[in-house]
C-alpha cells in the first residue's frame, strides 16, 4: 500500500545503480540517517553508548570489513581478532608517539597499516583455498597476539602489559580517556561507520566488487575470463585489513580505553565477528551491521533478563550465552543461510505487494 | 655427550609423546572428514564434553544441578554415588552415540550437499552450543579425572638414561599408556577403514554423497557410525588430557592445536595425522627449548601454526593429502 | 590448398584473413595420462573452425591449452604471428581470446547482468580509490560499459532475466548468459565448448543463429567443439577432427566427411 515501486521507472542507468532504487526506501535511509545524526545525540547516556551504541557501530565496521572478505571474495578468516589487535597498537603508539596529530588521522593511518599487515598475513591465499586457509588465518591470529604480548616495545614497556588510551580531543570536545562525553564519542563513531559503509557500497557495486565475487563464486573461471587472482584476493585482504583496523583502533581508543591484548582480541574476537556476519547475511553490507546488532543486543537482553529479572547468577547465564548462540548459527545455516539480510529482503518483497495476494 | 644435546633428547621425546596426543584428537577430525567432508570444528569441545561427562557420571554429580537450583532454588549437587572408571567409560561411550545420532538427525541431515565452508561453520556453532550445553549440565569448574591410568615419572627409564647419560630422563607413564592407546586404535581404524563393509561404505560416503546413496548405503547410518567413532576417539582424547591437566575449558583449545597436525598431514590421511601430530610436537618442543629464550618464550602459542602455514604455501594439500587437480 | 596466409571471401560475402592462431606440435600429459599427442592446425581469421571428435578425445584440453589454463609440456602456440609464451589464463584473456564452458562457469551468486559486466574487466580501468569514491570517473566507467552489455543483452534477447540471480536460471539460458559474458569482452577470437549441449532443436537453431551473428556482425574468429553434426556441417568453414589426443582429420566439412578414418572412428556410415 505504501511501499510501491509503481511509476517509478528509472530512465538513466545512473539510476539503475543506485543503492536505494524504491522511492520508499530512500527516505527511510535519510531518516535513519537524521535520527541517527541529529536526534540520538541528545537522547543518549553513558550507558546506552557504551554498552550498545559503541560496541554496535564499531564491530559494525569489523563486520562489514570481514564481511568483503569472506562474503564478497570467499577468503575465510580467523584471524580478525589479531588484526583488530594490529589496529588497537597501532593507534596506541601512534597517539604515544606523535600526540600533536590529531585522532582521526591515527585511526586512519592504523587502518592502513593493519591494512599492510593483513596483506602480508593473506599472501598464501594465492596457494592455499578454503579450511586450510581458515587454518592459516589463524596462525596470524595466534602469532599477532602473542607479538603485543611479549615485544615490550608495542606496550611501552609498562610492567602491566596493559595499554591505555591517552586524553584526545577533536575541536576542543575530548572524545577518549575517562572525561570523554558519551555522545562525543558517539558521533566519531558514528562518522567513521558512515563514510566507511558508502565505500564498502561503492567498493561491492563495482568492478571490484565483481571481481570479488567472481573469485568467491568459480576461481578458474575467473582467472579464465581475465580477473588477476592476485590483484583480487589481495585487494580484498586490504580493504577488509583497512576496515579491521580501523574498529580495532576505535575499540581500543574510544571504547575500552584500557586493553589487554589476551582477553581482548583473542581467538573468541575472530568467531564473534564470523558469527555476525553469518547471521547477519554474508556478502551484505545491511547484513553487517543487522549481525552487529544482534550480537551486541543479545547478550545485553539475556543478562537483562536473566540476571536483572529472574535473578541468576551470572555464570549461568554467560553459559546460556553460548548455547544460544551456538543453536541459532545452527538454525540459521540450515534454515536461512543468507542470514537476517535474507529475511530483510523477503520481507521486503512480501511488503511490495501487501496488501494484494500477488 | 653435551648437556644441551642430553636435554634436547628429553625434550625430543617429550615431543614425540606431545605429537601423539595432538594425533589423538586430530585423528577424529580425519574420521568424520573422511566420510562426510564436514570439518568438525567441534572435536575438541567433543572431548571435553566427555570427559566431563565422564567425571560426573564416576563422581555421580546431578546433570544440571546448577540450573535447576537457580530455577527452583534447591540446592543439590550429587547423587551421593561414586561409580568405578569402566561404568563410566560405558556410560558415556552410550551417551557419545546418543550425541551423534542427535547431531546427525538435528543437524547434519538438514545440511546435506551444501558447501565446505557452510558444514564447518555449523561446527562451530555446534562447539559453542555444547560448550555452553555441557557447562550447564556438568558445571565448567576444574575437575580431576582418574581413571586409573599410572602417571608419574617412569622409574624404569629414569634409572636406565642415568645409567647411560648421567641424567636420567623424565618420561611420565600417562605418555607411555597414551602412545600405546592411540597406536592401537589407530590401527584398528586403519584396519577398519581398509578392510571392513561399513569402513569401505565409509570411503564411499566421503568421496560423494549422491553416488553412495545411488548404490544404496544410507547416509544417515554412516554418519550416526562416523560421528559415534569420532564421539569415542574424543573421549579416548579427553581422558588422556583431562588425567594430565584436569578437565577444564582449556581442553576444547587442543582442538584448535589440531588444526596444523591435519595440515601438515592431510586432512582425509590417517596416517597423515599421526605423522603430522609427530612432527607437530617434536617441532613445538624443540623450538621452544632451542629459540623460545631467545624470544621471550611462550612460542608453542603460535609455532604449530606458523610452521603449518609456511608447509602449505609449498605444498597446500599436505604431506598425505590427495593432489586436486582442477578441471573446467 | 588455399595458401592460409591470403585472405579470401567466401560465398556468403564473409571475409576470412590469414592465420591469426596456430597450435604446433602440442602435447599435453597429466601425470602418466597422455591427452594431447603431437597436434598442429591453424585458425585463420574471421572463420568458423570446429573441434570434433569422439568423447575423451582431448577436445576441452585443447581449448584450455589455448586459453593458457594449461601449459603443453611440448610445443608451440603461435598468436597473430607471434609466438606466445607460457602466461597465466588473466594474461591470455587480456590479449583478446574469451570462451564458453562445457560444465557452465557462471558466477551463481551474482545477477545476469553482473555476470556480464565482469566480461567487461579488461575494459574498466578505475583504480580502487576511484571506484571507492564512486562519483566521477569510477560511475562514469560504470555507465558507459553498461551501455555495452545492454546492447549484447538486446542481441542474444535476454532482457527480461537480467536482474535474476544465474543460479535460478534453466540451463539453456544460462548457456545463453555465458556466451553473452564471453562477447563482453569484444574478442578476437571466441572459444565455444560445446555450446548445444542439452539444447532441444529450436533452442540449437537459436543458439546457430547467434553464433553466426556474431561472426558476420563482429568478424569474430571463431572456434568451437561440437558433438551435433549438422551442426558442425552448416556453420563451420573448417573442421579438425581429435581421437585419442592425436589429429586424425583436417580441413572443409566435405573433405572431413569423406574422410575414411574419420568414419571409421567417429562418423560412422549413413545407412541409407
Amino acid at each position: 500500500m505504501f511501499y510501491r515501486e509503481a511509476g517509478d521507472f528509472k530512465t538513466t542507468y545512473k539510476d539503475d545503480n543506485q543503492t536505494f532504487p524504491i522511492k520508499f526506501d530512500r527516505y527511510r535511509y535519510y531518516a535513519v540517517m537524521f535520527a541517527a545524526f541529529a536526534v540520538i545525540p541528545f537522547l543518549i547516556n553513558d550507558y546506552w553508548v557504551n554498552a550498545i551504541f559503541l560496541p554496535f557501530l564499531i564491530y559494525a565496521i569489523a563486520a562489514i570489513g570481514l564481511n568483503i572478505l569472506v562474503g564478497y571474495c570467499g577468503q575465510v578468516s580467523l584471524g580478525t581478532g589479531g588484526f583488530m589487535a594490529v589496529g588497537a597498537y597501532a593507534c596506541y603508539k601512534l597517539m604515544t608517539g606523535f600526540p600533536d596529530i590529531n585522532l582521526f588521522f591515527h585511526i586512519i593511518i592504523s587502518g592502513g597499516i593493519t591494512a599492510f599487515v593483513c596483506v602480508l598475513f593473506g599472501l598464501p591465499s594465492l596457494r592455499i583455498k578454503g579450511f586450510y586457509l581458515a587454518v592459516a588465518t589463524l596462525a596470524a591470529q595466534f602469532f599477532l597476539v602473542w607479538l603485543f604480548n611479549r615485544v615490550p616495545w608495542f606496550y611501552n614497556n609498562s610492567a602491566s602489559g596493559q595499554i591505555n588510551a591517552p586524553e584526545r580531543s577533536l575541536f576542543d570536545i575530548t572524545i577518549t580517556g575517562p572525561n570523554a562525553d558519551a555522545w562525543a564519542k558517539y558521533l566519531f563513531c558514528l562518522v567513521f561507520v558512515t563514510v566507511l559503509a558508502l565505500i564498502a557500497r561503492n567498493l561491492t557495486r563495482g568492478t571490484i566488487g565483481r571481481t570479488w565475487m567472481a573469485i568467491r563464486d568459480m576461481d578458474i573461471a575467473a582467472e579464465i575470463i581475465g580477473v588477476n587472482p592476485l590483484k583480487a584476493k589481495i585487494s580484498a585482504f586490504a580493504v577488509s585489513g583497512f576496515f579491521v583496523g580501523v574498529s580495532g583502533a576505535l575499540f581500543f581508543s574510544v571504547y575500552l580505553g584500557a586493553v589487554e591484548v589476551g582477553e581482548v582480541f583473542g581467538i573468541n574476537k575472530s568467531f564473534l565477528v564470523l558469527f555476525m556476519i553469518i547471521i547477519g547475511g554474508l556478502g551484505s553490507i545491511f547484513g553487517s551491521f543487522a549481525g552487529a546488532a544482534f550480537l551486541v543486543l543479545l547478550p545485553v537482553f539475556l543478562k537483562n533478563v536473566l540476571v536483572g529479572g529472574l535473578g541468576w547468577p551470572t555464570d549461568l547465564a554467560a553459559h546460556l550465552e553460548f548455547l544460544i548462540i551456538g543453536a541459532l548459527i545452527v538454525i540459521f545455516l540450515i534454515a536461512e543461510p543468507h542470514g537476517l539480510a535474507q529475511l530483510w529482503r523477503v520481507a521486503k518483497e512480501k511488503l511490495r505487494l501487501w496488501p494484494f495476494p500477488h | 655427550m653435551s648437556d644441551t644435546f642430553i636435554f634436547g633428547m628429553e625434550v625430543f621425546l617429550n615431543g614425540l609423546m606431545a605429537g601423539v596426543l595432538y594425533a589423538l584428537v586430530a585423528l577424529g577430525f580425519v574420521l568424520i572428514y573422511k566420510a562426510s567432508g564436514i570439518f568438525n570444528y567441534a572435536q575438541g569441545v567433543m572431548a571435553l564434553f566427555a570427559a566431563m561427562t565422564l567425571v560426573g557420571i564416576m563422581e555421580g554429580r546431578v546433570p544440571f544441578a546448577h540450573l535447576i537450583n537457580a530455577l527452583f532454588g534447591t540446592q543439590i549437587h550429587h547423587f551421593g554415588w561414586h561409580l568405578p572408571a569402566v561404568f563410566g567409560i560405558i556410560f558415556t561411550v552410550v551417551a557419545m552415540a546418543g550425541f551423534a545420532w542427535c547431531v546427525q538427525k538435528f543437524i547434519f541431515r538438514h545440511l546435506v550437499g551444501q558447501e565446505p565452508i557452510i558444514l564447518f561453520m555449523a561446527t562451530i556453532g555446534l562447539a559453542y552450543f555444547l560448550e555452553g550445553f555441557g557447562d550447564l549440565m556438568w558445571g565448567s569448574d576444574i575437575k580431576k579425572l582418574d581413571v586409573g591410568l599410572p602417571q608419574g615419572i617412569n622409574l624404569l627409564i629414569d634409572e636406565t638414561t642415568f645409567g647411560w647419560f648421567g641424567y636420567g630422563f623424565f618420561i611420565d607413564n600417562l605418555d607411555i599408556v597414551a602412545t600405546v592407546i592411540a597406536a592401537l586404535l589407530v590401527i584398528s581404524l586403519i584396519i577398519f577403514a581398509q578392510y571392513t563393509k561399513q569402513g569401505r561404505a565409509m570411503r564411499a560416503v566421503a568421496d560423494d554423497h549422491q553416488a553412495a546413496l545411488s548404490v544404496g548405503i544410507s547416509l544417515n547410518f554412516i554418519w550416526v557410525m562416523v560421528w559415534s567413532l569420532a564421539g569415542f576417539v574424543a573421549l579416548v582424547a579427553g581422558i588422556m588430557w583431562g588425567t594430565k591437566s584436569g578437565v577444564q575449558f582449556s581442553l576444547s583449545l587442543i582442538a584448535l592445536k589440531a588444526l596444523p597436525v591435519l595440515m601438515l598431514g592431510g586432512f582425509t590421511s590417517i596416517p597423515g595425522a599421526i605423522v603430522g601430530g609427530l612432527i607437530i610436537g617434536v617441532g613445538e618442543k624443540m623450538f621452544e627449548f632451542l629459540v623460545g629464550p631467545l624470544v621471550g618464550g611462550a612460542t608453542e602459542n603460535w609455532f604449530a601454526y606458523v610452521l603449518a602455514l609456511l608447509f602449505l604455501v609449498f605444498r597446500p594439500q599436505g604431506l598425505f593429502g590427495e593432489k586436486i587437480i582442477e578441471r573446467v | 590448398m588455399l595458401d592460409h596466409s591470403e585472405s579470401y571471401v567466401t560465398e556468403d560475402g564473409r571475409t576470412i584473413g590469414g592465420v591469426v592462431m596456430e597450435m604446433k606440435n602440442i602435447t599435453l600429459r597429466f601425470g602418466g595420462v597422455v591427452a594431447i599427442k603431437d597436434i598442429s592446425f591453424d585458425i585463420r581469421e574471421g572463420e568458423i573452425r570446429a573441434i570434433i571428435g569422439p568423447n575423451g578425445a582431448g577436445k576441452s584440453s585443447m581449448l584450455n591449452v589455448i586459453s593458457g589454463f594449461y601449459n603443453p609440456q611440448e610445443g608451440d602456440v603461435y598468436y597473430k604471428g607471434a609466438l606466445r609464451p607460457p602466461m597465466k589464463p588473466y594474461q591470455v584473456a587480456r590479449l583478446g581470446i574469451a570462451r564458453t564452458f562445457q560444465n557452465i562457469a557462471l558466477f551463481e551468486g551474482m545477477t545476469v547482468l553482473d555476470n556480464i559486466m565482469t566480461g567487461r574487466l579488461n575494459h574498466m580501468k578505475a583504480g580502487l580509490f576511484a571506484q571507492a569514491l564512486w562519483k566521477g570517473k569510477a560511475e562514469a566507467e560504470e555507465v558507459a560499459n553498461r551501455e555495452v552489455v545492454e546492447k549484447i543483452i538486446d542481441f542474444l534477447e535476454i532482457q527480461s532475466i537480467r536482474k535474476t540471480p544465474v543460479g535460478r536460471l534453466p540451463y539453456g539460458l544460462k548457456k545463453r548468459v555465458e556466451l553473452a559474458r564471453a562477447l563482453a569482452a569484444e574478442p578476437s577470437i571466441l572459444l565455444l565448448d560445446e555450446p548445444m549441449a542439452g539444447m532441444n532443436v529450436e533452442e540449437k537453431e537459436d543458439m546457430s543463429r547467434f553464433i553466426l551473428d556474431v561472426n558476420d556482425e563482429f568478424g569474430t574468429t571463431i572456434a568451437l567443439i561440437e558433438h551435433d553434426m549438422g551442426v558442425v556441417m552448416d556453420l563451420s568453414d573448417r573442421v579438425v577432427v581429435m581421437d585419442y589426443g592425436k589429429k586424425i582429420g583436417d580441413g572443409t566439412p566435405d573433405e572431413v566427411r569423406n574422410n575414411q578414418a574419420v568414419i571409421d572412428a567417429y562418423l560412422g556410415v549413413s545407412h541409407d
